[in-house]
């Protein structure tokens, strides 16, 4: 706890902590403080199961960390929006100090909660940035457009129809900024490709997904950007390819899913970590965290399409990569809606 | 004109009649519920307890017969919970119907996570694949959308036609629309009316039960939560479009899917750049309350709807 946390101590923490020092200053004989060698304390909360795919990266970099003794990590998972506020603060009531998870239906009242507890550090997903008068709330979401890039090359070289299909949920500046760079990476191999761009309005429908993207290849698509899932089932029922996004789903589908743009959310924790460790937690976007000179994506191996892929696109693949991470290559940042083409 | 030329093609079509199929089963269900004189607000929970049995059922070895029949099975029970509460105690058809949804939907992530506590990604199931049945594609126009199904799909145009047989060519089917119209005079036949109602209710809920499962077990191959999506919602207003008659919700439930299917289409042509993508999203419920407009005004509601029945009492 640094003092200028201490400093803004609210009533029921305060009572808390009176409370917690009365029980254990007798036992102990001092009061209770934290050493920086202390696993924090840590809660999760996710509105989807921790297997599904967003949620399950969060999740492995989280139970990493614990394993690591950096963190005491409990959670809760399948939490409805509506919902999402009571469980931070039975969270905060607990004695977390850092709660991590995503705030993107709840994003009003979330920061209500956050202004509630300035002792607790919140780091959450959420569309919008961080807000200077709330300094315990950073942000963060799985801005990797720069695997997102590097796949779209891998597409680019791929397709022979040039008519490639994108299925996503919601544009939200998270999946406009990843379809954006895709696209940019295909353009590198062929300028004249025609993208289809759908959102199907939910994030968990993989049927509608499924279907749209049927659409999509009736419509002449001969591969596919799988954002959501069912959109790899229908590139492998219809035997055509597909990139698959923020996880490797190749195992599942390996004659199909030719690359895939993983995201790793380490960086992010481990960052958060190592700022509630030295007290100095503040505002910020963790999103460059999820940036590939951070380490926080990377494109998955190429598996069973290795040696499939033509040698142009591995070569420039591998010539980005290594100009992204010394930084004399930028993916462009775009959070527009892509539209079709 | 590449709008029109959408409605032309058999995949279209094929389309249609494969996102018709789980509303089809759940209309039906909710059909015979309501012609027994009984609303059932929980066919969007018992559609996920549905879709989430079903898959499990194959998922832990049952086959795909076996998770279709669990489904329809854990619908009936849930559909038992739902009649005891609204006609053997005649309590708010809304309030249980809503609590019968939200109880099935807590229940089944409870069921899930208790019987997949560490799996890493959705597990996968080999769900249903298309069969060919040759025969149908002779049928003019709908035939070759027809003749690329998977076998529930068949099922639920066969639920229309076993419906529609039993409420209006039999005597049960009588006696159902009777104690959605007056139940007095059903009970003054010497026929029980809570039998029939809980009777029917319990059967639709099974149905409702269908529809869900062929989200996990048809549509796709792996449960999500949130993956009804409402479904169950459109399935009581195509009840109402349909005028509480199984041909006409059938025809409802194929005329929403046809615009959804549509709407996917029209999305990636030329002129979905220039449209919000959200317009497209509404197409089909926006379409589907204005013919509910037309269709609707001479629909004979039954008298007897979200009526308790009380036996002695006038």
């Amino acid at each position: 706890m640094s003092s200028h946390q201490s400093l803004k101590i609210s009533r029921r923490t305060l009572i808390k902590g009176t409370a917690s020092a009365l029980v254990l200053a007798p036992s102990l004989g001092i009061l209770p403080l934290a050493s920086a060698k202390d696993p924090i304390k840590t809660a999760g909360i996710y509105t989807v199961p921790v297997e599904q795919q967003w949620v399950s990266r969060i999740h492995k970099a989280a139970l990493a960390a614990q394993s690591r003794g950096d963190i005491a990590y409990t959670f809760t998972e399948n939490t409805a929006n509506t919902d999402y506020p009571r469980v931070m603060r039975e969270y905060a009531e607990q004695g977390n100090t850092l709660i991590i998870g995503e705030i993107f239906g709840a994003e009003a009242e979330a920061r209500e909660v956050v202004a509630e507890y300035p002792d607790v550090a919140f780091l959450m997903g959420s569309s919008f940035k961080e807000d200077p008068s709330l300094p315990n709330l950073a942000v963060f979401d799985n801005y990797i457009q720069d695997a997102s890039y590097l796949s779209g090359i891998i597409a680019g070289a791929m397709t022979k129809s040039g008519n490639i299909g994108m299925v996503g949920g919601f544009p939200i500046p998270e999946v406009n900024r990843l379809m954006h760079a895709f696209m940019a990476g295909a353009r590198e191999m062929n300028p004249n490709i025609r993208f289809q761009v759908s959102f199907i309005g939910s994030w968990f429908d993989p049927p509608k997904a499924k279907e749209t993207a049927f659409a999509m290849i009736e419509g002449g698509a001969d591969l596919l950007y799988a954002e959501r899932f069912g959109v790899s089932d229908a590139a492998k029922e219809r035997g055509i390819l597909a990139i698959g996004n923020v996880i490797d789903t190749q195992d599942q589908y390996p004659s199909t899913v030719v690359a895939s743009a993983i995201w790793h959310f380490e960086p992010t924790m481990d960052a958060a970590v190592a700022a509630v460790q030295a007290g100095n937690f503040k505002a910020a976007d963790y999103g460059i965290y999820s940036f590939m000179k951070h380490g926080g994506c990377t494109l998955a191996p190429y598996g069973t399409f290795a040696g499939k892929i033509p040698q142009k696109a591995v070569d420039m693949v591998a010539k980005r990569t290594a100009e992204i991470k010394n930084g004399s290559y930028t993916v462009t940042i775009n959070d527009d809606e892509p539209k079709s083409s | 004109m590449e709008i029109l030329e959408i409605f032309l093609t058999a995949s279209f079509w094929t389309a249609a009649i494969r996102i018709a199929s789980p509303l089809i089963l759940a209309t039906m269900g909710e059909l015979i519920c309501e012609r027994a004189g009984v609303l059932n607000l929980g066919i969007e929970g018992i559609m996920v307890a549905g879709a989430f049995v079903g898959w499990f059922g194959a998922y832990i070895g049952m086959g795909l017969w076996g998770g279709v029949l669990l489904a329809f099975v854990v619908g009936m029970l849930l559909g038992l919970l739902h009649a005891s509460m609204t006609v053997s105690l005649g309590l708010s058809q809304h309030v249980v119907g809503l609590g019968v949804t939200l109880l099935a939907t807590s229940l089944t992530y409870y069921a899930y996570r208790v019987a997949l506590p560490e799996v890493t990604s959705p597990p996968k199931i080999e769900a249903f694949q298309p069969v060919s049945v040759v025969i149908l594609a002779y049928i003019p126009i709908l035939g070759p959308a027809l003749a690329e199904q998977t076998p529930l799909t068949y099922l639920a145009i066969a639920t229309v036609l076993i419906t529609s047989f039993v409420l209006y060519r039999t005597p049960l089917g009588l006696a159902l629309r009777a104690v959605g119209e007056n139940p007095s005079s059903v009970s003054a036949q010497g026929l029980s009316v809570l039998g029939l109602r809980v009777g029917a209710v319990v059967v639709g809920s099974g149905l409702m039960a269908l529809g869900g499962a062929f989200l996990t077990l048809s549509a796709f191959d792996s449960f999500f939560f949130g993956m009804v999506n409402g479904r169950g919602w459109v399935c009581i207003a195509l009840v109402v479009f349909g005028a509480w008659k199984p041909h006409k919700a059938f025809l409802g439930a194929i005329l929403f899917a046809a615009f959804d299917a549509f709407q996917i289409r029209l999305q990636q042509s030329s002129i979905g750049a220039d449209i919000p993508y959200q317009i497209f999203l509404m197409m089909p419920y926006f379409l589907s309350i204005a013919a509910l407009v037309v269709m609707s005004r001479k629909a004979e509601v039954p008298a007897a709807l979200m009526v308790p029945f009380y036996k002695g009492e006038r």
